[in-house]
């Protein structure tokens, strides 16, 4: 299942461009720029309030910046945010898939809104339903699944119409720590077959295993590289401590 | 006299038992930890302990008190602090403190010494509308709430749940501050590095006890010599230990794997020669290996009980 | 993957599919909405009654003789009416009118038949209690039609003379349909304050979480209750001064029986409603199901059984007996009474009674119903 995807810009699945987006005269997110390569692992981490989420919701063309620009696989996310849309994958912790249906609804569902084919949807849910080793009872509702299978599950449905680009929100809340190691296995192989992935986390042991990674901090990204190089940066030896500094450093006030 | 004592209590929804036979006591003055995954059975001893739930067999005593016959004695003596910060948005920061306080029959002013050094850090929002707090400050807010009545027994289930590290941070150097002052304390949370700042802490899964024991020992009780293993190939290296016939645990840890052997009696640097020389045959030569006292989380896994390359399903479905 | 165009409608299907097994799957609320509407189409099939039955008359004949008598059998062998023991003066359908006990008075004059007999013009007057305009009308109607149909009757026989009728209505000389609802008003008001506010309200703290810690405190669930429950009782009352002065001050509808009885009785019917709303809310898991038995369980009685818009009179008699539980049935009552019949204490104790009663009945399920523990 390699996923070929020439709508990069220069090879970039991602490039934020001065992204801004002000609410009023608050301003929170300021002028970002980075960019994530294709089939790159990034990490986007930061503090409660520091503009993460809006960040987010602007590269997945849920929120029109305010300044600056970005494309999200290959399609500005101001003027082509349908085709951004459809070419990304997207979960949660919050949501991922919907409790009273069963697994298999769930992908007939996600199949359908994103436009493939009975024949599409039937084959790709049976290689999901075989890289995770699953056999579900039909009738088996998402909701009697314990929390880890649901977000490995929901993980694979994202990616079931092959986007570019996938966008993981804190996607291993409170989920055994086992089941965790399996969710970020899944994905490697996303990432080895081209899938971007593009995650936020708050278990920073977990942001060590992306590629590179960013931290924003009062709209603007405070740190951004990979986790060598933070942590050389910070001189520490864990994220951990490079985010305290980079956050405590940043807010001398304690505002939030 | 124990704070808390739980004697095989067991509890049902349906059919699912969030707690089998659990068991445990916890001394006055300690901070205790809960850790487990969501399911593990957490929320439900929380809520049998603050009287909320009543448990199906088995007995629980609360400073000295019945769960099931005392609870107004044990309501008034307790703080709790459910997931998901219970506060009331539209009220402000201190209409929501003088609130919980007029509840147990006090004020702010009385209970101002103990809950200072949290207070300190949200007063100056103490005119804001709770829910225009950020993460970190709701949590200071009902960390407030819960102390300002001076209970005996704190109970916070999941408190740093969706906080950034540094509020973490500052939350349990709080937690420790009130440690000292004699409070008892019963925490949970799903993360090892808070995990390890505790007395004693009790693995759950599924509704059963994996282990109770300090941090220190509970590290202790991996039954093997652990190793760090680290090299630029991270998934290669990953694949090739898999691979290894005599591996007994290959598990990701950020930067590094760790990695145990099957024969227990081997020497730890013999290990470390079979294993490089491996390593080598795989084209992994910068592969560096490196002896390391074992954590919360291995023995964790390791207790968990399953096999690593295995994506097998705890339970449930099929 | 496929043309756009099909994928568009693929995905509206696909979508469609989802929201029909989220609907049947969340049992709750599926049967509340399925129940519901058969309810409704049940109440306004039986309750709904444009024609009129059972009207209750009563004749005041001053001189009984054959020619009174004719038209008492008229009005008793009619289906329409329930003919009442002769009334013997005009002033004794006042009581009547006030007690509630008559719908329309027929009033013929005395030394009819003689005055028939030499000829002489013969006055007759129909009064309907018009507390109603709708039903008032109608109801004077139907008593002038069999008033024409015996004056008929009469002429025949005693060639040519006439019988002048008169129609009066009672209590509301002037039709004004504000002068109905306004009392209806106030008992919808006071119900949606009550009952559906602290229904929402109760179950909107679970769902939030913070009852858990309200729990886990030295409050009594007595006391939860009572402190969310007592604000709406004031905003009730506020609201009942506010639509009265509307009331009178705009509108001029009378206001003829004494003003501390009727807020007495509408702190009564408030208290009905909060003690319904906690009901509601013990009994229900979630918000929205709170809302909607909420709404069909109050408001929907409310608007078709209390005798509001539609006569209990005339509605089949199982419905009738139904009407008895629903709450605002006696509140209009009393409301319609104390301002448009300036009646008290004397005629309405009962309702207060009966409210009172259902009071003490609801207070007790609701109290039992409290939990204090989640489960």
């Amino acid at each position: 299942m390699n996923v070929a995807h020439p709508n990069t810009t220069a090879g970039k699945a991602i490039s934020a461009n001065g992204l801004t987006r002000r609410f009023d005269s608050f301003v929170a997110v300021d002028h970002i720029t980075f960019d994530v390569a294709a089939g790159e692992v990034f990490g986007f981490l930061g503090a409660n309030g520091a503009g993460k989420t809006t960040a987010i919701r602007m590269l997945t063309g849920l929120l029109s910046p305010s300044d600056g620009q970005a494309m999200v696989g290959g399609f500005d996310v101001r003027s082509q945010t349908e085709q951004v849309r459809a070419h990304i994958g997207y979960m949660s912790q919050r949501f991922s898939l919907y409790d009273d249906l069963t697994v298999r609804e769930n992908i007939r569902l996600y199949g359908g809104i994103y436009g493939l084919d009975d024949k599409a949807i039937k084959e790709r849910g049976d290689a999901i339903l075989q890289e995770l080793a699953f056999t579900p009872s039909d009738k088996a509702m998402v909701a009697s699944l314990p929390l880890g299978w649901k977000q490995k599950l929901a993980f694979s449905v994202a990616l079931l119409h092959q986007p570019a680009v996938v966008f993981l929100d804190e996607p291993t809340g409170g989920v055994d720590p086992i089941t965790r190691r399996q969710f970020w296995e899944l994905i490697y192989h996303a990432a080895a077959r081209g899938t971007t992935v593009f995650v936020t986390t708050h278990y920073l042991d977990e942001a060590e295993y992306c590629d590179r990674l960013s931290i924003m901090v009062d709209g603007k990204i405070g740190a951004i590289g990979t986790p060598s190089e933070l942590k050389q940066q910070f001189a520490v030896t864990s994220l951990d401590d490079v985010f305290i500094r980079l956050v405590r450093a940043t807010d001398a006030k304690g505002a939030a | 006299m124990s704070a808390v004592i739980v004697s095989n209590v067991i509890k049902r929804y349906g059919d699912v038992t969030a707690l089998n036979n659990v068991s445990f006591e916890i001394a006055p003055g300690e901070l205790f930890g809960l850790v487990g995954p969501d399911g593990a059975g957490k929320t439900t001893l929380f809520r049998v302990l603050t009287t909320l739930l009543v448990p199906d067999a088995g007995s629980a005593t609360v400073l000295g008190r019945d769960v099931v016959r005392d609870l107004w004695e044990i309501r008034s003596r307790v703080g709790y602090m459910p997931g998901r910060f219970a506060l009331y948005a539209d009220l402000s920061v201190e209409e929501n403190l003088s609130f919980f306080a007029s509840v147990f029959g006090t004020s702010i002013k009385e209970g101002y010494d103990l809950i200072a050094p949290i207070y300190k850090q949200i007063e100056p929002f103490k005119d804001r509308r709770a829910g225009a707090l950020s993460g970190g400050m709701k949590q200071k807010l009902a960390l407030s709430c819960a102390l300002v009545h001076r209970p005996e027994l704190l109970l916070l289930d999941e408190p740093t749940t969706g906080v950034d590290a540094v509020s973490r941070r500052e939350f349990w150097d709080l937690l420790a501050t009130l440690r000292a002052s004699g409070l008892t304390i019963i925490a949970s949370t799903p993360y090892m590095d808070e995990a390890a700042r505790c007395d004693r802490i009790a693995l759950m899964q599924d509704g059963s006890l994996l282990a109770l024991d300090t941090p220190a020992e509970v590290g202790l009780r991996f039954p093997r010599p652990l190793f760090a293993v680290k090299s630029a190939k991270r998934a290669e290296l990953l694949a090739a230990l898999r691979g290894y016939p005599h591996a007994a645990s290959v598990y990701p840890f950020g930067e590094t794997v760790h990695f145990s052997d099957k024969r227990a009696p081997m020497s730890g640097e013999h290990v470390v020669q079979e294993l490089t020389e491996y390593l080598r045959s795989q084209n992994l030569d910068d592969a560096t290996i490196t002896p390391i006292a074992a954590g919360i989380e291995d023995t964790f896994m390791e207790l968990m009980g399953s096999k690593p390359s295995e994506v097998s399903l705890p339970g449930k479905a099929a | 993957m496929s043309g756009k165009k099909s994928g568009a409608i693929v995905a509206l299907g696909a979508f469609m599919l989802k929201e029909v097994r989220h609907l049947f799957r969340d049992k709750q609320t599926l049967s509340i909405l399925l129940l519901l509407p058969i309810a409704q189409l049940l109440l306004f099939g039986f309750a709904v009654r444009t024609d009129i039955h059972s009207v209750r008359v009563a004749v005041v004949a001053p001189s009984p003789d054959f020619v009174t008598a004719d038209l008492r059998t008229r009005f008793e062998n009619s289906g329409r009416f329930a003919l009442l023991p002769p009334v013997p003066t005009y002033d004794s359908l006042t009581a009547l009118f006030r007690s509630g006990s008559l719908d329309v008075g027929v009033v013929l004059e005395p030394e009819l038949a003689s005055r028939l007999q030499s000829g002489e013009p013969a006055h007759v007057l129909v009064v309907a209690d018009a507390i109603d305009p709708n039903t008032g009308t109608t109801m004077q109607n139907y008593a002038g039609a069999v008033v024409r149909d015996w004056q008929r009757a009469l002429g025949t026989n005693a060639g040519g003379i006439v019988v002048d009728t008169r129609m009066r209505m009672r209590f509301n000389p002037t039709l004004e349909s504000v002068n109905l609802f306004v009392p209806g008003l106030i008992a919808l008001i006071l119900t949606m304050v009550t009952a559906l506010m602290t229904a929402i309200s109760l179950s909107r703290e679970k769902e939030r979480g913070t009852f858990e810690v309200l729990l886990v405190s030295p409050l009594r669930p007595w006391q939860i209750i009572l402190g969310k429950v007592l604000p709406y009782l004031v905003l009730a009352m506020a609201n009942v001064a506010s639509v009265l002065l509307a009331a009178l001050l705009v509108f001029h509808v009378p206001f003829r029986g004494s003003i501390t009885l009727l807020l007495c009785a509408s702190t009564l019917f408030s208290m009905v409603g909060l003690a319904l709303g906690v009901l509601i809310a013990a009994v229900t898991s979630s918000q929205l199901a709170a809302m909607l038995l909420a709404l069909g369980g109050t408001m929907l009685p409310n608007t078709l059984l209390s005798g509001l818009i539609f006569p209990i009179s005339s509605m089949p008699v199982p419905l009738q007996i139904v009407t008895n539980i629903v709450p605002a049935r006696w509140f209009i009552e009393i409301v319609r009474g104390i301002m448009l019949k300036g009646i008290g204490i004397a005629e309405l104790w009962q309702n207060l009674v009966v409210l009172g009663v259902m009071l003490a009945v609801l207070l007790t399920a609701a109290i039992r119903k409290t939990n204090v523990r989640l489960a």
